[in-house]
């Protein structure tokens, strides 16, 4: 029997984020939601880790009210639980901030964890760094970017591929790991699930009050790092938008991109110039 | 007072040492940063025979002819060495305690760490450790009119870049994506100092447990180091229409990526994917054929230089992202894109 710790995010589902580029600022009250892929991955790993040991999946997101959409999928796809850090003192966060409200919410609302899943990385943010950090946090063994993973008693071993060195690793539990989003493919949410997610669902919702967590080390006032500010690396492109057969664009394409493409492909390109 | 002087450390990722050029991409750039605000720039170094790993008979100064050696020759002032059977093996735990003990006793200005696998983790450890903040994946560095380091790190899948300083907190951290910077030539003459830090008698063991390791060497022609990539997507329509492409890239000398749905249909293999999950890709040019630009695809490809999609729909993600945005069907324009080639190429 394991009490095993999903961590989730919810992530904006668009590409192309709503952005107002008069502020600088993003509009993401217009994004959709949805949850990290690399998350669903730690969820689906963690319900095949419970099928074979059995166990407790609790979930656990931090974010606006509006991130409990995870957690009921979550339920619906088969947790037990979940568990929603909301507070608006938690807003703004770097990676340090949060994996610190993570880490006491755990200890909180888990006390005698065995293992804590995560994705390894954010599809909005991709900086890898949460799940590592809330290792350190809570001084327990952990490995991250993991593609395998089998329990046996107490040890867990795991596999993964580093930089061209493919590791088979083990520790023992409590222990955390992060899960590589093609590492297990997803289950969907079964007939029923979901109404029963929202019929029925067990979910708690906790604020850094109830967690006594102090005010100058969560969200924004918690965190080393400042953004100056942010652009959109689009601005300044020329976006050429080129119509017609394709024989003829081709030709465009060939007549106006000729340096850049024969130097790129290492190959001069003989145009044929007396074309009309 | 304290007389010593300020330093920008870079951490010495040697593992697939010729493969990965990031450590001494880093080293370059802290030279033209360490200039601007009179510092020095010192290589930090954990592993064993490190100083004689790499044997290089020509080399003018045989005591340090291994990648100690490499790191002065391409940059470093200093080099910060802990030398030991213990540390043969790269070893998360470990790594991080000794980077944490050196770093509070040294007190570096910034540490910069190249944003491989093993570096993510790292850095994000060591930053936690020293209490300071840390930015991932930065495809920029430079110092502000305050002094501080400017982490130019893009955000929302490259759909944004943001700047980011850490204003309060030493050392400033942050991992940097290889291929950002270029590498200074390999000097011989340069000279540098070593400084050998034993290990600590208490280093606990790690708790994660080395079992197996087994070095899988990249392949020929790798995706992510290619010049031209031609990606395909759904936007296609078959498998036979997706093969296409590799007629393409072999007249672009170039190599084929592929989006999620393609690899699930079993259009390609998933070594051929271009994505969050899969490769990502920096190419001189990257043609994109059938892609609508999902995120986890887009974020993969933000760093290609000049991007030429095709799509029947103009208002698709990848057309918008696009310098050249081709409004045709992708099958039908790789076809003519084909003959157009095989026509100019002589």
């Amino acid at each position: 029997m394991l009490n095993i710790v999903v961590c989730l995010k919810q992530v904006p589902m668009v590409s192309e984020l709503p952005w107002d580029p008069a502020t600088g600022t993003l509009r993401r009250e217009l994004a959709e939601g949805m949850m990290n892929p690399a998350c669903r991955a730690a969820l689906e790993a963690a319900l095949r880790i419970r099928e074979i040991q059995g166990g407790e999946i609790t979930a656990l997101t931090m974010g606006p009210k509006m991130a409990e959409e995870v957690l009921r999928e979550a339920i619906a796809l088969g947790a037990d639980r979940g568990v929603l850090l909301n507070d608006r003192g938690m807003a703004g966060a770097d990676t340090s901030a949060t994996s610190f409200t993570l880490a006491r919410a755990i200890e909180h609302a888990c006390p005698g964890f065995d293992l804590i899943l995560c994705g390894f990385a954010s599809s909005d943010s991709d900086t890898a760094q949460v799940g590592p950090q809330l290792a350190e946090e809570l001084d327990i063994p952990g490995v991250g970017y993991v593609d395998e993973i089998s329990v046996s008693g107490r040890t867990v071993r795991v596999q993964r591929l580093s930089d061209n060195f493919l590791e088979t690793l083990e520790m023992d539990l409590p222990g955390l790991i992060t899960v590589t989003s093609g590492a297990y493919v997803p289950r969907h949410v079964p007939m029923g699930g979901l109404q029963a997610a929202f019929d029925r669902a067990d979910i708690a919702t906790l604020d850094a009050a109830s967690l006594g967590l102090d005010p100058d080390r969560i969200g924004a006032r918690g965190s080393a790092t400042r953004i100056l500010n942010v652009a959109s690396p689009l601005a300044g492109k020329k976006n050429i938008v080129l119509t017609g057969t394709p024989k003829r664009i081709a030709e465009q394409l060939f007549e106006r991109f000729d340096d850049k493409i024969g130097g790129a492909i290492g190959k001069d390109l003989k145009l044929d110039k007396k074309k009309p | 007072m304290n007389a010593k002087r300020r330093a920008i450390w870079v951490f010495g990722d040697y593992r697939n040492y010729f493969q990965n050029r990031v450590t001494l991409q880093l080293l370059s750039r802290a030279r033209e940063l360490a200039v601007k605000i009179d510092a020095e720039v010192c290589a930090v170094v954990f592993g064993y025979w490190t100083d004689e790993w790499v044997d290089d008979a020509l080399s003018h100064n045989p005591t340090f002819c291994g990648v100690v050696g490499e790191y002065i020759a391409h940059g470093a002032d200093k080099v910060f060495l802990t030398d030991h059977p213990r540390l043969a093996a790269y070893s998360m735990e470990t790594y991080a305690l000794l980077m944490e003990r050196l770093a509070k006793r040294e007190k570096p200005e910034m540490i910069l760490i190249g944003a491989t696998t093993f570096g993510r983790e790292f850095a994000s450890r060591v930053a936690k450790r020293l209490g300071t903040g840390l930015t991932s994946d930065c495809i920029g560095l430079d110092i502000n009119e305050a002094g501080l380091l400017l982490q130019i790190a893009p955000s929302f899948g490259g759909n944004l870049i943001a700047q980011i300083v850490t204003p309060e907190k030493l050392p400033q951290m942050a991992t940097v994506r290889p291929g950002t910077f270029q590498e200074i030539p390999h000097d011989t003459l340069r000279t540098g100092k070593v400084v050998r830090v034993p290990l600590p008698k208490d280093l606990p063991d790690d708790r994660v447990r080395l079992i197996r390791v087994e070095h899988r060497l990249p392949r020929g022609r790798k995706i992510e180091d290619a010049k031209v990539v031609v990606c395909g997507g759904r936007g296609l329509g078959s498998k036979k229409k997706f093969a296409k492409l590799f007629e393409l890239a072999e007249l672009l000398n170039g190599e084929v990526g592929a989006t999620r749905p393609v690899v699930y249909a079993d259009w390609a293999d998933h070594d051929a994917l271009v994505g969050q999950a899969g490769k990502h890709i920096k190419p001189q040019i990257l043609f994109s054929f059938g892609i609508s630009g999902a995120i986890q695809h887009t974020a993969a490809c933000n760093d290609a230089k000049f991007i030429i999609a095709v799509n029947k729909n103009p208002n698709a993600t990848m057309m918008k992202k696009a310098d050249v945005a081709i409004v045709a069907d992708a099958s039908q324009f790789c076809t003519a894109l084909i003959q157009e080639l095989k026509r100019c190429i002589r």
